[in-house]
């Protein structure tokens, strides 16, 4: 035994011995490179790749497109669902929502009595609060004269969502039923939920003509994997017994997936509901950027011409249709069915629903009498962008502020942003591999260090190195920015346990915005530049980060911190000693997730002018160079994955190691 | 098929977990021990065992957690396909069933009762007692009158209109029972339906149990780990330990004879004078007359416990069912249960 253990120790001195002069020799040449560079010796192909050895993979890939496309004639067949059934469903609901000259030739429904509907089944699941949240939301919509862009964005969703969760909850039932295709669709989930957006914008557009149906379509695939995710895990939830229960009953196969298993999982497909739901929502505003109207293209135009105050108005009205949506449904989650004593009457049994309609009825009915019930018209509404904007110049221009936000924007950009990304651009594209992998490879190990590699020399050849490198020094210094705020907030909220919930309350809520909004409140201080796009994704980056660090030091384990207590650690000997290093791995998740966000982000804040992969690619969504479009988008996944493979990979480790896991 | 043919009658029956257990098992030599079947990877859940389950009769499985009970009894109604031998149900051999005629038969003759109830949680205990009804196709109106007979039943009118989680555990299990009950079962299996529910209420429920039973009639298989529950309630008592019955037999005869050295541990510490009736003392008359007034054979030692102190006879007759004499019994060894040997 003794000497098994000596053993063990000494091979494991051996592999940090090993560890330690690979990393070594990986820092050493990076190191060497930069010097010879520096000293002006290193030959020009050593610095970037020459042009004739990067090969001309969009143009491959555009002849790819084009083969599946027309030789296979693959764009008949999704043409064909697209303008079929699909975009007979986005015309009916359009119709009904707006008034589209289209089947069934009914809408638009008039705005109060899809406010009053909401607003008896806001009180259904969740009281006056949620009546209130529900009902107030579309009247705010339609008082503040956005009734016909928000309608537009959710005849999408109402389409796009019901889809995704039927979608999903199929798929998911097989993946439950044939551990063949869960072991098939596993990684390509896990990859999916690191791609950014975009990734899912772009089938859409190659194979459905740009506009509502490509967004359906982007907005459905976007919204199925935690759908399904969600429904093998409620399945595989149901207890043995229920099941046995079921088969002594005499249920068929069929009767065991409809009565006892999806009933008895739905807490977690509900779940999963709300999960499309908020996705479908956040997707949809973005689908902007291939044509999409509604919302989210409103708020691009308006964020583009610089009316804050438009904008300010339209973001309201999008947070509040995010927190209506993800209340309700949550509200939903947790319902239980409440039993009627025997006898009561069907009208009693069924009375909100009957509530519901008769709102809806009479509301319809006096919307026929009464114009402003049924529309509210362009000189109604009580819209005061002017006035708002007035308002935000002011104050912008007030001394002080415009000052701070002066002073800030050029220390950033001068002494932190600038030379940190001319320090970036100048390292040579080997030594820059090279940190990259030796920081996988010190941080998750053999494994994370052969994807980088791979990963990293992709990006290399595919020939958007420096637009590569800004984007991840865009990611970087919004990501250390936001560490630098989001954790010290953390480590201070979870000090108390009314400020933990009320930090972990409000992260929540923002994590449930569509991820446009958070260019608003950068642009209004900042302007149009590098700074408002790092200050974007800071705020959006930061939101986990905090989340995540409250979590991780509210789930150290009391015996811990009461042993430190009874050491007589101080309050800071205690966080830095015994709370933060137990806290880290999950903090990591944060982190990690923070950086995925940042890449996220990146895209959307490209709309306010960088010179990163994201503004290519803003370029290349709304034409026609979809080789280039997914180059440059697969750049941006390849990258991403690198740090969410190594960051987990570590958390991993150091989660067993503590014994969390 | 005759009233003599056993409800189920199982013949070395085998449940190995592991991954290629039939092939495990076709290739294994005979006589290895659990032990030795762990240590290739497998679990014997159940270890070749023959049982059998005569009609009418109440056959209470014991051992302790793990020992196999639940696999067993999830063989017999093919919860668990068998991975050797044999289990046939009214003579039919239930691994030969196609999965419709399964159906058919859970849907005619079996019902069981969990240990945590296995209610459906959206469910009101109506529908939850009507849904083996509805599995079946009945309609409406007959389900839920049958339904509201069991809640009748099981005492819980008043309650159909509410969710399981609206009840209390006790209140949970009636419902399980009266869901069992619904379609009239032949057979009866319940796992541990008690073990979950406080003390007091246990012994509640198992009155209320055996009170079904003297209406009903049952077939059943019945799970414990509690010996005075399997006492109070068993014809038959098998223990299993390792996935194998060690004894099946006669409460009685366990106390008396403990088949082996684990059964002996077992029972060693109950009070045996609860447990041994008259009968289970008597020896044959060969031709002896013992004088005097019989007692019952049904009657347990501590039930006779004043009778027999004061009791003059070294030999007492003991009556059977009819009341004849059907044999005797030596007042000593009678004693000798009571009091303890020595
Ligand atoms: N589905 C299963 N897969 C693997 N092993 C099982 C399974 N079910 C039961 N076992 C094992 O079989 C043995 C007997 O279990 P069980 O019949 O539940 O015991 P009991 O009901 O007597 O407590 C246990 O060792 C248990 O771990
Ligand atoms: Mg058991």
């Amino acid at each position: 035994m003794a000497v098994a253990s000596t053993d063990y120790a000494v091979q494991k001195t051996v592999e940090l011995s090993l560890r330690n002069r690979v990393l070594w020799a990986m820092l050493g040449t990076a190191l060497l490179l930069m010097l010879c560079r520096a000293l002006g010796i290193l030959p020009e192909w050593l610095i970037r790749l020459p042009e004739w050895a990067i090969p001309p993979s969009d143009i491959w890939l555009d002849a790819a497109f084009s083969f599946v496309q027309n030789d296979l004639g693959l764009i008949h067949v999704t043409r064909f669902v697209a303008e079929g059934p699909l975009e007979f469903l986005l015309d009916a609901t359009a119709n009904l929502l707006y008034g589209k000259r289209r089947w069934p030739d009914l809408g638009p429904i008039p705005w109060t009595a899809i406010a009053a509907a909401a607003a008896v089944i806001g009180y259904y699941l969740g009281g006056w609060r949620m009546s209130l949240l529900a009902g107030g939301t579309f009247v705010w919509t339609a008082l503040i004269g956005q009734w016909e862009i928000a309608m537009q964005t959710m005849s999408v969703l109402t389409v796009a969502a019901p889809i995704a969760f039927l979608t999903g909850l199929g798929l998911g039932i097989l993946a439950w039923k044939y551990a063949w295709f869960d072991k098939a669709i596993k990684p390509v989930l896990s990859v999916l939920q690191t791609l950014p957006f975009f990734t899912y914008l772009l089938p859409a557009v190659i194979f459905f003509k740009v506009g509502p149906t490509a967004g359906a379509v982007a907005t459905i695939v976007y919204a199925i994997p935690p759908m399904i995710l969600m429904t093998t895990l409620g399945l595989k939830k149901v207890s043995t017994e229920v099941v046995e229960a079921g088969h002594m009953s005499g249920c068929t196969r069929w009767q065991m997936l409809t009565r006892v298993y999806i009933p008895t999982a739905r807490t977690e497909i509900l779940v999963g509901v709300n999960q499309v739901i908020m996705l479908c929502l956040a997707m949809v505003v973005l689908t902007a950027f291939i044509g999409m109207p509604g919302l989210g293209a409103k708020l691009l135009a308006m964020m583009g011409s610089f009316k804050l105050g438009r904008s300010f108005e339209i973001g309201v009205t999008i947070v509040l249709l995010a927190i209506m949506l993800d209340r309700l449904s949550k509200a939903w989650v947790v319902k239980q069915p409440e039993h009627f004593e025997r006898g009561t009457p069907w009208w009693q049994r069924h009375i909100f629903l009957l509530f519901t309609i008769g709102a809806f009825a009479v509301f319809v009915a006096l919307a026929q009498v009464i114009q402003v019930f049924s529309e509210i018209g362009r000189t109604q509404h009580f819209s005061r962008g002017k006035e708002i904007d007035g308002i935000i110049k002011a104050a912008l221009d007030i001394d002080m502020v415009q000052a701070t936000t002066e002073w800030l924007r050029w220390f950033l950009n001068v002494n932190v942003l600038i030379p940190f990304r001319n320090s970036m651009l100048w390292v040579p594209t080997p030594a820059f591999i090279l940190l990259v992998v030796a920081f996988a490879y010190w941080l998750g190990g053999r494994r994370p260090a052969l994807y980088a590699t791979v990963f990293f020399t992709i990006v290399a050849f595919s020939g958007w190195w420096d637009r590569s490198v800004i984007t991840l020094y865009t990611v970087i210094s919004a990501v250390i920015m936001a560490t630098l705020i989001g954790i010290p907030l953390g480590i201070f909220a979870a000090r108390s346990e009314k400020w933990s919930r009320r930090i972990l309350l409000a992260c929540d809520t923002a994590q449930t915005f569509p991820s446009f909004i958070y260019l608003i409140p950068a642009i209004m201080l900042f302007g149009v530049n590098d700074v408002a796009v790092v200050f974007s994704i800071l705020i959006f980056s930061m939101v986990p980060l905090t989340r995540y660090t409250i979590e991780g030091l509210r789930t150290v384990p009391p015996e811990m911190t009461e042993a430190a207590d009874m050491s007589g650690a101080s309050r800071r000997q205690k966080l830095l000693s015994v709370q933060l290093p137990l806290a880290l791995p999950t903090m990591a998740v944060g982190f990690n997730q923070a950086i995925m966000f940042a890449f996220f982000m990146v895209i959307i804040a490209a709309f306010i002018g960088t010179q990163d992969l994201g503004q290519e690619l803003q370029r290349t969504l709304a034409g026609t160079e979809l080789g280039k479009n997914f180059v440059l988008g697969m750049n941006v996944s390849l990258m991403a994955l690198t740090f969410d493979l190594t960051i987990l990979s570590w958390a991993e480790k150091r989660k067993k190691a503590l014994g969390l896991a | 098929m005759n009233d003599a043919t056993p409800v189920i009658a199982a013949k070395n029956v085998w449940k190995l977990f592991g991954p290629q257990p039939e092939k495990y098992l076709a290739g294994m030599e005979p006589g290895r021990s659990f032990e030795d079947i762990r240590a290739d990877g497998y679990i014997a859940g159940v270890k070749d065992v023959s049982i059998s389950l005569t009609r009418g009769e109440m056959l209470v499985i014991m051992g302790l957690s793990g020992s196999g009970k639940s696999t067993l009894v999830r063989c017999f109604s093919r919860l668990h396909d068998i991975t050797g031998g044999t289990v046939e149900v009214e003579g039919q051999n239930i691994m030969a069933l196609t999965e419709r005629e399964l159906i058919d038969l859970r849907r005619s003759k079996m019902g069981m009762v969990f240990q945590s109830f296995g209610l459906l949680p959206h469910r009101t205990v109506l529908e939850n007692v009507a849904f083996p009804l509805e599995m079946r196709g009945q309609d409406r109106h007959t389900r839920r009158e049958r339904a509201l007979e069991m809640i009748r039943l099981v005492g819980l009118d008043g309650r159909e209109e509410y969710f399981p989680r609206e009840l209390s555990g006790g209140q949970q299990q009636r419902v399980g029972i009266a869901r069992s009950l619904a379609i009239e079962p032949d057979i009866w299996f319940l796992d541990e339906p008690f073990s979950a529910l406080d003390p007091l209420i246990r012994r509640e429920m198992q009155d209320e149990f055996l009170r079904l039973q003297g209406m009903l009639g049952k077939s059943i298989a019945f799970i414990t780990h509690d010996f005075d529950e399997a006492l109070r309630l068993a014809d038959r008592i098998a223990i299993m330990r390792n996935g194998a019955v060690e004894q099946c037999d006669t409460p009685d005869k366990i106390v008396l004879n403990p088949a082996t050295e684990y059964v002996f541990k077992f029972t060693e510490d109950i009070d045996k004078a609860r447990v041994v009736r008259a009968r289970g003392l008597m020896q044959p008359l060969n031709g002896a007359s013992p004088e005097g007034a019989p007692v019952d054979g049904m009657a347990t030692i501590q039930a006779l416990a004043r009778d027999l102190v004061n009791d003059p006879r070294e030999v007492i007759p003991v009556a059977g069912q009819d009341g004849a004499v059907a044999g005797q019994m030596k007042r000593q060894a009678a004693l000798d249960i009571l009091l303890g040997t020595r």
